[in-house]
């Protein structure tokens, strides 16, 4: 799960990190007011939104003046902010964060997270702040340091010291750094995240520690124990048909300009459907994983939101029977296709157990099912309901 | 010959009387596994099909000698059950449960080290010797013993190795998912070394996907030693950027963890790598002609 910018800072300022005075806002008048309330220039504007690169895409302005938070609140909120990580249809503004402007000396990079290679939690850190970090790994890896800890161990002052020491800070800055990222170790550990990345750090010329940007992201598997956190959820960064599967435990993931739907159980037979839809020249629409159990209901209401999209040519159904008898996927299959009324092609391939009397009860439903007889074939006859 | 499990091994299950750990049991159990024993807290004393049921793992042990556990725990208590296992050293853990959060994998990984006990998974369906032994939710009925290992990320995708090569009259020796969580017990290196070191095994498939590093290491550990021909397949060549692909672990962050990279690094190494999933029975036929 993603959450936004402000929100990070609100678990920031919960935490310890310190952060920049400021607040969200929600219209221009908010943003106005807040401007007030902070009583220094410059104030910063900064769009909200789940996606890196805003600056770029110009949703972060400095304001010198009163006027100049309101022109720029004005003309943030309810652009379309279009960056590298929101694809070339952007995403739309609703919310803002307005706060005070800092006397920057130097910007650095810090986050904290999981591991998965080592299963220790790292924190990397690098003197070249406010840069894609990526980039910044790629090209000088020899300018970010990583400081591994052991889960079982804990955060120790012998950590602090080797990242404080490896950004070269000075002395004024080591008491209040190290302070910051046991706090960041604790949250990140506390609230289960997944990713904690402040880029950029700031150290300011009055000699202070700041977190000037902040960014979280939290383990699915983890937030039945963080009730608080999932209230942080915005939908409207949330594809509203990957909302509606969510709803009937459906793993689906919509793909932009895709033609060809599918219904797969097993994440990897899933993914694995998509490249074939792609290597036999078609695009796949959409990732569905209907799990090892795919009941009746999960089929009905993942054909429902496959052939929600106008773009949808035909669907592939690939399933590999173990525990789910075909016979039992077949009837639920003829059963949603009866009751959703699916006007275009469906090719499915069944294999495992009881498939004979699963394609039996396919070929003697009287719908428009073609039935593939293996993968290949499938991808095939997929290819072809694409060529229309 | 095989890898890890076999007739000897007795096995005990841990959530046992929960509605998924008593199908599987009995499933285990009808495939000719030796279930000796379940555990559920509060309901020692009781049984399922005959099978005694223990407060305790410790206590399972003591009274049966099982010598692997199958885990079917929910998510929030899992890591719990795993860590009694490996308190209890039972030198086999397959933990079959999706949805641990990674910070409770961590823990059990690090503690893992050191002690008697290999995990297999979490967010897996299991290891299988056809015609031995099978812990796990696999099929078993479209297994059969032969000289292939198979190791792999996704459920059903080794479902659909077994049934390709099956199809082409070629057998497996054994066949492990090692699940598609990010943080697992046993990794793609510690398979590929055990079937390389197993004489009945004379060739291997492994399967991949999107996420992590563990296929490029794996790709650069059969370069150097295993000598016995590897065919691969990754999925996930048209997952997008940063988005969960079912699996926690399936997901590619920045530039890392690609299907592309992947397979260049897998074929760098010698392996016969599957680009198209359908043809995987047969590419594996020709890979493994001179061995079979």
């Amino acid at each position: 799960m993603k959450i936004h910018e402000y929100q990070a800072k609100e678990l920031f300022k919960k935490y310890g990190v310190p952060i920049p005075r400021g607040k969200a806002a929600f219209s221009v008048a908010e943003a106005k007011a807040i401007g007030a309330e902070l009583n220094t220039f410059p104030v910063v504007v900064k769009a909200q939104i789940h996606a890196g690169g805003r600056g770029k895409g110009g949703g972060v302005k400095l304001a010198k003046t009163a006027a100049e938070v309101d022109q720029y609140a004005s003309s943030i909120l309810g652009m379309t902010l279009v960056t590298h990580q929101t694809g070339p249809e952007g995403r739309l503004v609703k919310k803002l964060l307005v706060e005070e402007g800092l006397p920057i000396a130097k910007e650095l990079y810090l986050s904290v997270l999981p591991d998965r290679a080592t299963a220790k939690i790292v924190f990397m850190a690098s003197e070249a702040g406010g840069m894609d970090i990526e980039e910044v790994a790629a090209k000088t890896p020899e300018k970010i340091i990583k400081v591994f800890i052991d889960p079982l161990l804990g955060f120790k002052g012998f950590h602090a010291n080797e990242l404080a020491f490896g950004l070269n800070l000075k002395p004024e800055f080591i008491k209040q750094f190290n302070a910051m990222v046991a706090a960041l170790y604790k949250l990140c550990v506390d609230c289960d995240c997944s990713l904690v990345e402040i880029n950029p750090l700031v150290l300011t010329t009055d000699n202070r520690v700041i977190a000037l940007d902040g960014k979280i992201n939290f383990d699915d598997n983890a937030m039945y124990r963080h009730k608080d956190i999932l209230e942080y959820r915005d939908l409207d960064e949330e594809d509203p048909a990957e909302v509606e599967a969510s709803k009937y435990d459906l793993n689906y993931i919509k793909m932009p300009s895709g033609n060809i739907g599918n219904m797969v159980n097993g994440a990897g037979l899933a993914m694995a459907t998509m490249d074939i839809i792609q290597l036999a020249g078609a695009t796949p629409a959409n990732f569905l994983d209907v799990g090892g159990g795919a009941s009746a209901e999960q089929v009905e209401n993942g054909f429902r939101i496959i052939l929600a999209d106008p773009a949808v040519k035909g669907v592939l159904i690939n399933i590999f029977g173990g525990i789910l008898r075909c016979d039992r996927l077949a009837n639920g299959v003829v059963d949603a296709a009866k009751k959703v009324g699916i006007k275009i092609p469906v090719v499915i391939r069944m294999e495992g157990t009881n498939v004979e009397q699963g394609r039996e009860i396919l070929a003697k439903s009287g719908l428009n099912l073609i039935t593939a007889k293996d993968v290949s074939d499938a991808a095939q006859k997929i290819a072809q309901v694409a060529k229309g | 010959m095989s890898i890890w499990v076999d007739k000897h091994t007795k096995l005990v299950v841990q959530g046992i009387t929960g509605k998924e750990g008593q199908f599987h049991t009995l499933t285990c159990k009808a495939y000719g596994t030796n279930v000796v024993a379940g555990v559920t807290p509060g309901k020692g004393g009781q049984n399922v099909e005959g099978i005694p049921v223990y407060n305790t793992v410790a206590k399972a042990v003591k009274e049966t000698g099982a010598n692997a556990a199958m885990v079917f725990v929910p998510p929030p208590f899992c890591a719990d059950a795993i860590l009694e296992s490996i308190e209890a050293e039972i030198p086999l853990i397959v933990a079959i449960t999706e949805g641990i959060p990674v910070m409770d994998m961590l823990k059990v990984k690090n503690y893992l080290k050191g002690s008697k006990s290999r995990l297999i998974g979490p967010n897996c369906p299991g290891i299988i010797t056809p015609g031995q032994c099978k812990i796990g939710i696999q099929p078993g009925h479209i297994h059969t013993p032969g000289p292939v290992g198979i190791v792999s990320r996704s459920g059903t995708l080794t479902y659909e190795a077994v049934h390709q090569i099956g199809s082409m009259g070629i057998g497996q020796s054994t066949v492990i998912g090692i699940g598609g969580d990010p943080v697992n017990g046993t990794n793609f290196i510690d398979c590929l070394a055990a079937f390389a070191a197993d004489p009945a095994t004379k060739a291997i498939i492994m399967v991949g996907e999107i996420g992590g590093s563990a296929e490029e290491d794996a790709a650069d550990f059969i370069k150097a030693n295993v000598k016995k021909p590897v065919v691969g397949f990754i999925a996930g060549l048209t997952a997008p950027p940063g988005r969960r692909m079912g699996h926690a672990g399936a997901i590619i962050s920045g530039s890392s963890g690609t299907a592309q990279g992947k397979i260049k690094a897998m074929k760098a190494a010698g392996i016969a790598v599957v680009e198209n999933l359908g043809h995987m029975g047969e590419i594996a036929k020709e890979a493994f002609q001179k061995v079979l």
